[in-house]
């Protein structure tokens, strides 16, 4: 990821440093000439993202029109009508809800799904046994690969009325619960499972800066009397800082960011209290039922410009505190 | 030259900072009690992870009343296995079987052949309006259209209840076009472009006969990564396609595994039995599902982690 942010970097480094140039015109039809060929190494990627990206950003113009199915976007019968499909969101009686829902089922995720792959990869790299901590890699893992259909299906199966979870309860003498048809259980199914999922892959990133601490400075710290807990605070957590607070970056500026794939397979009308958020009222708005396209496309700008915004601030704060900055 | 990619296998989590812990003098009591406690911990965090996964399997061979009546926990209990016979007898499962290898592999094909042919125009520091291109891929990892206007697109290309819809959109991923990008800056070296170069071999050549069978890694990482992509997701079949005929497997999954906890009506005695008929299936299902992904885990997971690392290795 850093790699990635740093080499965007340098480009635009380079590129205003190529602009001083008196001859960047000369030097870019030069170049042109024996280099045209890369382009052609190019155009499948450029022709799919600019169909299947840049042309549905160009029809977000929709969200400013009065839009059936159908309808062009810039014909002579197009209905513009502003920012009323916003004004209707901001005054339906499910704004706050939606905005709501999505931002915790965002931030208690955030608040487990953060620091866990931290831990784990601290307690990892701190083993001694190299062997069992590559074999608990393997299996931490393999959970990121299972499909959410099965993920989602495997909590029916386990929290399901006469699931796992529910015979246990029996067994000690509880009373059956049926968590997916509890509003309140909706948020610690989906948080819980996501985290079940993923620690293990997210803990990949920290574990691989890990890998760059100078041993010596552990020798050090040992000979200095330190413990193994010290030497994590003070040796092994400073060497991933730049690491996590890129990640926390990103994290914030996905705050309001939750996907509807996993939420709509648990969405059941038991939990739709907790569970419907934003992306899942733009999917149901927009394609299903009667199709209210202009709306639900003024929903869906509405929540990824605050995405924007918040990665924007997030960006900022950190730049100021810190020398790390994702752009 | 192949070994760049090696060194960041051997410079991989686990491996250094451990050469100089033999000769510690002796454990302090401190840190004997951390490191049992890590040790509990991560074998806490081992259960958590494998027991589900564990308990799915022997569900699936045991017998569904046992299941639902709670006597499974450690082992398989009146062992049987009508639940793979009933998959087996399934023609949807295997349609959908049938289709999700077509979609998967005809997508990872085309999505790793542009993504790689880009990544090498992208890594070289000669590509024409190099900036413009970077700035074109950048943004769309931060903004896109949304749903709607993306779900137009596919309709207004005639590609709804088409294969195209799930096969094409989709086939560069920002984020693997710029993995594949940094593996081509850093391990391929201009050395070897120069000398092909003075050979004579034209760009394509270049690329076909030199730089693709050093680049073996990074396009083993691509093809798991799309090829997963593809082979775990429902979205676009659900929203796109509606013969049945053409459903992938995770749609007919999410039919099966979703459908009965949400059904309503009957009397409450049909339900149960309904519920229990499929329940069984359902263990079975998720096994038939996931076995491939799981068979070629264990070989190829080290890819996979590989992928994390040279896009966010500092160097």
């Amino acid at each position: 990821m850093e790699k990635i942010v740093q080499s965007v970097a340098e480009e635009t480094a380079a590129a205003t440093e190529r602009k001083k140039s008196k001859f960047a015109n000369g030097k870019f039809a030069r170049n042109f000439k024996s280099n045209w060929t890369y382009l052609l190494f190019l155009i499948p990627a450029v022709v799919v993202t600019f169909v299947f990206a840049y042309i549905p950003i160009y029809g977000i113009l929709i969200a400013f029109q009065d839009y059936m199915p159908g309808d062009s976007i810039m014909g002579a019968n197009t209905i513009w009508v502003g920012f009323d499909n916003f004004t209707r969101f901001f005054n339906d009686y499910m704004f706050w809800s939606l905005m709501g829902n999505t931002f915790l089922l965002c931030i208690l995720g955030f608040l487990i799904g953060f620091p866990l792959p931290i831990l784990v990869a601290l307690m990892l790299h701190s083993t001694k046994n190299k062997k069992l901590s590559k074999f608990l890699q393997t299996v931490f893992n393999g959970p990121h690969f299972i499909s959410l259909v099965v993920l989602v299906g495997m909590l029916y199966l386990f929290f399901g009325r006469y699931g796992l979870v529910n015979n246990i309860i029996d067994a000690v003498g509880g009373d059956r619960y049926s968590f997916f048809l509890e509003s309140k259980a909706f948020r610690p199914l989906y948080i819980l499972s996501s985290n079940w999922q993923d620690f293990g892959w997210s803990s990949i990133i920290y574990l691989a800066a890990l890998s760059g601490v100078d041993p010596a400075q552990h020798e050090a710290a040992t000979l200095d009397g330190a413990s193994r807990f010290q030497r994590i605070l003070h040796v092994d957590f400073p060497a991933i800082s730049s690491i996590v607070s890129i990640m926390l970056i990103m994290s914030i500026g996905g705050l309001m960011g939750v996907g509807y794939e996993k939420v709509l397979l648990m969405q059941t009308d038991g939990n739709i209290d907790t569970s419907e958020i934003i992306s899942t009222y733009v999917y149901k708005k927009g394609l299903t039922g009667l199709p209210d396209q202009g709306y639900a496309t003024a929903v869906g700008l509405f929540n990824s410009v605050i995405n924007l915004a918040l990665l924007f601030i997030a960006n900022t704060i950190s730049k100021r505190f810190s020398e790390n900055s994702l752009f | 030259m192949e070994n760049v990619f090696q060194e960041n296998q051997t410079a991989q989590p686990v491996e250094k900072a451990q050469k100089p812990k033999k000769r510690r003098v002796k454990e302090s009591k401190g840190d004997r009690v951390y490191y049992i406690v890590t040790y509990i911990l991560l074998g806490l965090l081992a259960a958590i992870v494998i027991y589900p996964l564990y308990f799915i399997v022997i569900a699936s061979f045991s017998s569904t009343d046992a299941v639902l009546a709670g006597k499974v926990f450690l082992y398989p209990v009146d062992i049987d296995f009508t639940g793979y016979v009933k998959v087996f007898r399934r023609a949807d499962i295997w349609i959908g079987y049938a289709n999700t290898i077509w979609y998967t592999v005809a997508y990872t094909a085309l999505s790793v052949v542009f993504t790689l042919t880009a990544a090498w125009a992208l890594s070289r520091k000669t590509l024409p309006l190099r900036k413009f291109w970077m700035f074109f891929f950048t943004l769309t990892m931060f903004f896109g259209g949304g749903l709607i206007p993306f779900y137009n697109v596919v309709s207004s290309l005639n590609m709804v209840n088409t294969p195209w819809a799930i096969i094409l959109p989709g086939t560069v991923s920002a984020w693997n076009l710029f993995m594949a990008k940094t593996f081509f800056q850093t391990g391929v070296s201009d050395s070897i472009i120069e000398a092909a170069e003075i050979d004579g071999a034209n760009r394509f050549r270049l690329f076909v006969s030199v730089i693709l069978p050093i680049s073996m890694p990074i396009v083993a990482v691509l093809t798991l990564y799309y090829a997963i992509g593809q082979w775990n997701s429902y979205f676009n079949a659900m929203i796109f396609l509606q013969d049945e005929k053409m459903f992938p497997l995770q749609l007919v999954l999410k039919e099966i595994l979703t459908a009965s906890e949400t059904t309503t009506g009957g009397s409450g005695e049909t339900i149960l039995e309904q519920f229990r008929l499929a329940n069984q299936l359902k263990y079975v299902s998720v096994i038939i599902s996931s076995l491939p992904v799981f068979l070629l885990y264990p070989f190829v997971q080290k890819y996979f982690a590989q992928g994390v690392l040279v896009g966010s290795l500092k160097d």
